[in-house]
């Protein structure tokens, strides 16, 4: 098996109240996280094939893990994002490489449909370090109140060799959204930004 | 006493395979859960605080019975812990009080818990971590179920909150080979062995 595991969390929130006011239903986010070993760790590779491979199979695992924490059917699930922290013995490449070419397609598969570019964010990092997972509405990027992102920590991940590798769901967006723009009711949803 | 006023809750659910030893055929979990609820004290010194214990009783079941399905039933759950982060405007005291509501909510949903529930409390600000101590939920000192979860919300505590936290693990530390009293030789009567 290429994808070695050390471990796996997941982090489900939800917010019933917001500066006084009641949010009914409460807004709820999921992100869920695998620690994997970094192949590459203290030495260049030229070929990154294998951490695209593992890529598209953390796009499936980490997904499906947000879908079920939140207890949704894929359809439910309005906004997604995914982020990358690699220890200190590899470099943001490997990051990349598992994110953007493989991931998606079958994260998309998770929440059904997907038309939107998936927001990411990578960094170099160490255990205890604070990765900021950005949100945006699964099919229609300018959908303004779903703009929002969700922290994960883990204290003792990424080691040097390890990678922490995060994918974020929610079944809503923002508790109090009131700055305009596309709401997610009148989003068409066919070309990934309106 | 004064209501529950609840702001946000949130769970984390943590699977480790292995720390750089032998696969576990079986792997730990952890489980936390995290009420971030109005501080009805703070800002002020109040000399009477008992009777919000009563109140904190049905969070701290809501919160016992969520941990317990996230890791698929009682009989799974090995070890438990308990914590609170109380806001800057708030006392250590006020965190004192989810000892009764918090503990006894996870030992009447969980079987032959006879031990203590260890604990820790502080007060901090936004963005604080606790780390909340696990131990086996039938004899305190079985040494394998020693643990800890570092539990922490970006926004809260605010100030004028608490944060309540609920801890269940469901076996011993992942390579866990420390020695003292083994799992399976519980005797079971007093909590403690």
């Amino acid at each position: 098996m290429i994808l070695k595991i050390r471990k796996i969390a997941v982090n489900v929130e939800e917010t019933h109240r917001e500066i006084g006011r009641e949010i009914s239903p409460a807004t709820r986010k999921a992100v869920a996280v695998a620690v994997i070993e970094n192949p590459f760790a203290g030495r260049y590779e030229e070929d990154l094939t294998v951490l695209m491979d593992i890529g598209a199979e953390l796009g499936t695992l980490l997904g499906r893990k947000c879908v079920t924490a939140l207890g949704i059917t894929p359809a439910q699930a309005e906004s997604y994002g995914k982020s990358a922290m690699v220890g200190e013995a590899g470099e943001l490449e490997h990051a990349a490489a598992i994110l953007h070419p493989k991931l998606g397609a079958p994260l998309r598969v998770e929440v059904e449909k997907g038309a939107a570019l998936v927001a990411s964010s990578k960094k170099m990092g160490s255990p205890g370090q604070v990765l900021d997972v950005p949100l945006g509405h699964k099919d229609a990027a300018y959908v303004r109140s779903h703009f929002d992102g969700i922290e994960v920590r883990l204290n003792d991940a990424p080691r040097a060799s390890e990678i922490m590798v995060a994918v974020a769901v929610t079944d809503s967006g923002r508790p109090l959204p009131r700055v305009g723009g596309l709401t997610h009711e009148n989003a068409i949803g066919q070309d990934g930004l309106k | 006493m004064p209501d529950v006023i609840l702001r946000k809750t949130a769970f984390s659910l943590e699977e480790t395979f292995h720390e750089g030893g032998p696969v576990s055929s079986n792997p730990p979990r952890r489980a936390a859960a995290i009420a971030i609820i109005q501080n009805p004290f703070a800002g002020r010194y109040e000399a009477d605080i008992q009777g919000f214990m009563e109140d904190l009783k049905p969070l701290g079941l809501k919160l016992a019975t969520r941990l317990v399905e996230m890791l698929g039933g009682a009989d799974k759950v090995e070890g438990y812990g308990k914590g609170a982060l109380v806001g800057a405007d708030g006392e250590l005291e006020h965190g004192a009080l989810w000892h009764a509501p918090g503990g006894y909510a996870m030992r009447e949903l969980l079987n032959d818990s006879s031990a203590i529930v260890p604990s820790s409390k502080k007060v901090g600000g936004v963005g604080s971590r606790l780390d909340v101590p696990i131990t086996h939920i039938n004899a305190s000192y079985v040494r394998s179920h020693f643990d800890t979860m570092e539990v922490g919300l970006n926004d809260a505590p605010r100030a004028n909150e608490m944060a309540l936290i609920l801890v269940m693990s469901t076996g011993a530390r992942v390579h866990n080979r420390a020695g003292g009293l083994a799992a399976q030789d519980i005797v079971g009567k007093d909590g403690l062995r």
